[in-house]
């Protein structure tokens, strides 16, 4: 009776772990140079209402990198490498082939077998298997897809992942985390006040985000395993912006205790608050270096809003761009060697970009018109980023190279504020 | 410790709602109507009146009922015509220690959310350092902005984005 007195007039807000949503995706373009491959339905899946090669020929598609090439006519359908006849699919095109199988064990579980065979060279580049819940069916082929993507691209797959965002409908603000292939969407709150800035942990198990519910920005920190959350940061002012350092101990935030707004780091238990910039003007949005001992943020220091570095402890602050006079939203690339923005062109077209640390040299990598919030893959090979489509929020990713262009969006509502998740180790 | 304290009540309130389905919650606030509704109309008029000429915060004769600074666009600055409502609102503040006001500042929805927060920041500040400069004090003012995260106006022209520019003066148990 108290908490539903508490509630009204006031915001109401859900921590609704098990609430499901869907996110569909359209791809746009390809890359430059395509790997044809052909993902042979493997033998037993239609045990698995969604099977496991469909999966993974989708996962790969979406990526830009690779040409499927249907496997449909092939007869017998080869399901062991000693029932290839690779003369018949070097005439199809394919230079690569995943074959395997799922086979029903006696404890319930399946065991999903693998193999990549390259079929230039009529060898086995890769095998595995899996004993696994059939609950998992989706996530092993997943974990096949980014095993299939290493092996032939040299980049560490990210179908593993997941991908965090808001969704507002009407006067309702959902934070959901979902696949980074927009399946399996899940609600982690829900409120009737804004929520803004969502920002992964790096061990992928919690999230800190901002939300209005109490009539101001305050930062919270929830985790995903158990759905508790505590208030990391609720000075004075405003607390919001929160970023993870790379090894999870401290974020940084921005406060305006102190006046107006500047990076402060904070531990995670929400202890130790200690200011890092010091500027007369809005310091705002740090993104953490790999290292840990950078931070990039947007900055108006010199009368418009640019992008700045300086090191952890707020010394030797540095412009870093330089090109219009309005470049906001940095984030790190995974491997520390650029960063992306968003920058504003002709005054009111917001595009996301590419600035190479070393040269300086910036690459605008979109066309949409309202771009926001950009966030890497943790391979750095796409960023995630928000945009708006015929008056909607929709997200949206495009390659780092700018080829490749993807649409995610929902069945209604605005969706924005998306960030890419880490790439988990023993997922 | 208080804070922790907050954080503790907090979650096991969140905790205890959790299951509950979500449009139970605006029923709630009906109920709440309903039982207010029972007072018959004319009393209610009565003490409408009585506490309109109370509380000159909610007499719309009065200067103070006023509560929202407009801004031209990039500006942060408080323009003249609103000089004569922040300066009474400042006096009510030196004149009843016990009040206490949140300054809440807003941007239209053009741009990045966070530096947003910041542009709306800085419109009310602007507010508080002109209170500050008729005798307020900052212990009875609290700067706090939504960015473009509430607009009051949702279209998306600068018919809109005028409306949004804004920053407003709302006193504590408002």
């Amino acid at each position: 009776m108290i908490f539903r007195n508490l509630l009204v007039g006031a915001a109401w807000l859900l921590l609704a772990p098990f609430a499901h949503a869907a996110l569909t995706i359209e791809i746009v373009g390809s890359g430059a140079n395509q790997i044809p491959i052909s993902v042979v339905p493997f033998a037993g899946e239609t045990v698995l209402p969604q099977g496991i090669t469909a999966v993974i020929a989708a996962d790969l598609q979406r990526s830009g990198l690779f040409k499927i090439i249907d496997p449909a006519g092939v007869r017998p359908a080869p399901y062991e490498p000693a029932e290839v006849n690779y003369p018949d699919w070097r005439a199809r095109g394919a230079d690569a082939l995943a074959i395997g199988s799922v086979l029903p064990r006696p404890d319930g579980k399946l065991e999903v077998r693998f193999r990549l065979l390259d079929a230039v060279k009529q060898t086995q580049l890769d095998a595995y298997s899996y004993v696994i819940d059939r609950t998992l069916a989706r996530a092993t082929a997943h974990k096949i897809a980014d095993l299939i993507y290493e092996k032939l691209t040299g980049d560490a797959g990210v179908f593993s992942t997941r991908i965090a965002y808001i969704v507002k409908s009407g006067a309702r603000y959902e934070l959901q985390v979902a696949d980074a292939d927009g399946y399996g969407a899940q609600t982690v709150l829900t409120s009737s006040e804004p929520i803004i800035s969502p920002s992964w942990s790096p061990d992928g198990t919690r999230l800190a985000y901002v939300s209005f519910e109490r009539k101001k920005p305050i930062i919270y920190v929830q985790s995903l395993v158990s759905g508790q959350r505590q208030v990391l940061a609720q000075f004075k002012g405003n607390n919001s912006a929160p970023a993870w350092s790379p090894d999870g101990k401290q974020l940084a935030i921005v406060l305006t205790k102190d006046g107006s707004s500047q990076i402060y780091l904070i531990n995670a238990d929400g202890s130790g608050v200690k200011r890092v910039s010091y500027s007369s003007g809005i310091d705002t949005e740090p993104s953490f270096s790999p290292d840990g001992a950078a931070i990039i943020f947007t900055s108006d220091r010199g009368g418009s809003p640019q992008i700045y570095r300086m090191s952890v402890s707020g010394s030797g602050a540095q412009r870093l761009t330089f090109e219009g006079n309005y470049n906001v939203s940095p984030h790190f690339s995974p491997d520390g060697k650029s960063f992306t923005f968003i920058q504003r062109v002709n005054g009111s077209s917001f595009h996301v970009a590419l600035q190479d640390l070393a040269s300086g040299q910036m690459q605008v990598l979109t066309d949409t018109r309202m771009d926001e919030s950009p966030s890497f893959a943790p391979n750095g090979k796409m960023l995630l980023y928000a945009t708006e489509i015929g008056g909607r929020g929709i997200l949206a990713a495009v390659s780092s190279d700018g080829r490749v262009k993807q649409r995610l969006s929902t069945q209604a509502g605005d969706v924005r504020e998306p960030e890419w998740g880490p790439l988990l180790k023993n997922q | 410790m208080k804070k922790v304290l907050f954080s503790t009540v907090l979650i096991s309130l969140l905790a205890g709602c959790a299951g509950q389905a979500v449009k139970d919650q605006p029923k709630a606030a009906v109920e709440d109507r309903t039982a207010a509704a029972k007072q018959s109309a004319a009393e209610a008029r009565a003490a409408e009146q009585k506490a309109v000429t109370a509380n000159p915060l909610k007499d719309p004769n009065n200067i103070l009922s006023k509560r929202s600074v407009y801004y031209d666009l990039d500006k942060t600055d408080v323009k003249d015509e609103y000089k004569p409502m922040v300066e009474a609102h400042s006096r009510y503040l030196t004149g009843n220690k016990d009040a206490k006001v949140v300054v809440q500042g807003n941007c239209d929805e053009r741009g990045s959310r966070e530096y947003n927060i910041g542009l709306g920041t800085r419109r009310a500040d602007s507010v508080r350092k002109m209170m500050n400069v008729f005798g307020a004090s900052d212990s009875q003012i609290e700067v706090v902005s939504f960015g473009e995260e509430k607009p009051r106006a949702v279209c998306h022209d600068e018919s809109c984005w005028k409306e949004n520019r804004r920053s407003d003066i709302v006193y504590q148990g408002e």
